[in-house]
């Protein structure tokens, strides 16, 4: 199985040098790089090339890695099933890319797309319909990036005197509790009551 | 004085013009399988557009994991497709077994096969007896539950609950089997198919049902590959694609099971699909309870992500820190990422699981079938009419629990 993906992946590499820019196999995936620009081409050439044959768009995703100055990974996994393997590829986009929109070649993209776009804020650029899918109507935020509080902005409640739902600013009753259960020995930094004298005498 | 020489001049002449009719399907319809909203447009009963508006039950799943560990992370796949929960589970606990290199011990692998064909029995009875219901049979469902009431107390005698079960984990299953527990599985999976026969006595050749399913909803291979669909809506139309099969995991590639295509890849098809692949289903359980009178060992692989035998913990000081650590803290996943993907009863379910080597994963997705195949609905539904909508629905087999995760 990996000597078959190894062989397509330099086969790849072979055949769009201008897109791939790198390519590895790992746990038995395989996975590639392309550059921003070249995206809906190589899309294109993996569905149509014979060997390939990425017939099946599988899915769309997104990661945030808020510390890397290109921010987004937009992640995508394509399937054959008629050569029975399986492809990831990956583009690394800065807050403000657009991403061109693969819908052309697949039009299953299309809800991918969207998605990607209320999760992460990332344009699609020659998407028809670029709505929010999943967040509420009139919802604000990206809530799959890191910086996105779990416990969201608003929250949501029925209001007896209006007789109608309210959107009112989240207020806890409590802290978001947040354990953090890492060994001292190997993680977390604790910041026991006290020491921050220390710090001061030193 | 009809022929029109008059001249056209009743009340609708003129200024009156002919607009479309939109109507709301759902959020809140028997047919709609759960929180859809269907925004149609009506040319008087055709179907001219169809935006599905999702998300009414999202829950955002995918956030919430990144703030847990793996193990906590695991119930959460129960409430995705709540028909059919261990199947999620698996895919889950695959994902993170392909990035730890845990071997599953022989028996948990065939307990996972064994109640992964339990649950899609669960599921296409639901489906088969709910679509039945949506095209205007009420007998199905009253027979189809009463089996799927059965299954789930199989779930239940196995990990304590009927639906949100938490029992495929990491590295094996949690639990071990009573034989007894085999003993009434294999009973059932002898008497079973008599009520398969039933409700194929009931629907197949039913007139009302075969108008209401044959040539609605036609998808072709083309389809299947622009629209991304996978399960029955592939081999519905002939594609004999089964991950189980194709790209197996677990252990299926022992196992003697046929995959049932259709010929049309109408919804008509669909539904015998999946009646033959209840049959198959039974037909694994049955292999499976076989082997797994003889297959006696342990149900996990012992190690830094599965707990302690509860006997090691009375005598051993590690074992009881071991235990500890693995509740609280949770284990530790190596720096990658995986896709893992099950052939869940609805279509290919996967997890593509970023993991940066601490205790919770840094992300997942979870990417359900029937995500895609509700995409299609405005493909689909269009040109048909508005009483064929629920048949649409009903066939492609929506779970919100999944597509809105």
């Amino acid at each position: 199985m990996s000597d078959a993906l190894n062989e397509l992946g330099a086969y790849i590499e072979a055949k769009r040098p201008d897109c791939v820019l790198g390519w590895d196999l790992t746990h038995g995936e395989l996975n590639v790089d392309v550059a921003l620009s070249n995206i809906v081409g190589f899309v294109e050439f993996l569905k149509a090339d014979p060997t390939c044959r990425f017939s099946t768009l599988v899915d769309i995703t997104g990661v945030d890695y808020p510390e890397r100055p290109k921010r987004f990974d937009v992640v995508y996994h394509f399937l054959s099933m008629y050569q029975n393997h399986r492809i990831r590829l990956r583009v690394a986009v800065r807050e403000e890319d657009m991403v061109p929109s693969i819908i052309e070649v697949h039009p299953s993209a299309n809800w991918f797309e969207r998605e990607v776009f209320d999760m992460f804020g990332i344009l699609f650029s020659g998407h028809p319909d670029l709505r929010r899918i999943l967040t509420d109507y009139g919802f604000r935020g990206y809530p799959l990036r890191k910086d996105f509080p779990t416990t969201g902005y608003t929250e949501v409640r029925y209001d007896e005197a209006q007789k109608r739902v309210v959107y009112e600013p989240v207020s806890l009753v409590q802290e978001y509790r947040q354990f953090d259960f890492m060994s001292p020995w190997e993680g977390a930094e604790y910041i026991l009551p006290g020491d921050e004298k220390k710090e001061e005498d030193a | 004085m009809m022929d029109g020489s008059k001249g056209f001049e009743d009340a609708l002449t003129g200024e009156q013009k002919i607009r479309n009719f939109n109507i709301n399907f759902g959020p809140q319809h028997p047919a709609a399988h759960g929180v859809l909203r269907l925004v149609l447009e009506l040319d008087g009963e055709i179907v001219e557009r169809c935006d599905p508006h999702i998300g009414l039950l999202h829950r955002g799943t995918e956030k919430l994991m990144e703030s847990r560990t793996y193990l906590q992370n695991l119930p959460y796949f129960d409430r995705l497709d709540y028909v059919a929960p261990m199947n999620q589970e698996h895919a889950w606990c695959l994902a993170i077994e392909k990035l730890t290199g845990v071997e599953v011990p022989r028996r948990a692998s065939l307990i996972r096969v064994l109640y992964s064909e339990i649950g899609r029995v669960l599921n296409h009875l639901l489906n088969v007896t709910t679509q039945a219901m949506d095209v205007g049979a009420l007998t199905p469902p009253l027979w189809g539950f009463e089996e799927r009431e059965k299954l789930m107390i199989f779930y239940e005698r196995a990990c304590g609950a009927r639906l949100h079960a938490a029992y495929f984990r990491p590295g094996g299953v949690h639990q071990d089997l009573p034989d007894e527990l085999l003993d009434d599985i294999e009973e059932w999976a002898l008497e079973f198919p008599k009520v398969l026969d039933d409700i194929d006595g009931l629907l197949t050749e039913n007139r009302i049902f075969k108008q209401r399913n044959a040539d609605i909803g036609v998808v072709t291979e083309e389809d299947i590959l622009n629209w991304g669909f996978s399960g029955v809506m592939v081999r519905g139309s002939g594609l004999a694609w089964d991950l189980r099969r194709a790209q197996p995991y677990e252990c299926y590639d022992e196992f003697d099971f046929k995959i049932p295509v259709g010929k049309n890849g109408d919804c008509y098809d669909r539904y015998l699909v999946r009646m033959e692949e209840m049959r198959q289903s039974v037909s694994i359980i049955r292999q499976a309870i076989v082997k797994l009178r003889e297959a006696t060992g342990d149900i996990m692989a012992r190690g830094k992500i599965t707990p302690p035998k509860r006997s090691d913990m009375k005598t051993s000081m590690e074992a009881l820190i071991h235990h500890f650590k693995l509740y609280t803290e949770g284990f530790h996943v190596p720096e990658g990422e995986v896709y893992a993907a099950v052939e869940a009863p609805k279509g290919e379910f996967g997890v593509y699981l970023v993991a940066d080597g601490t205790n919770k994963p840094y992300r997942a997705k979870l990417r359900a079938p029937g995500f895609l195949h509700l995409q299609a609905m405005d493909y689909i539904a269009k040109g048909h009419q508005l009483a064929d909508v629920a048949a649409i629905i009903g066939t492609m087999d929506v779970v919100f629990g999944e597509i809105d995760r």
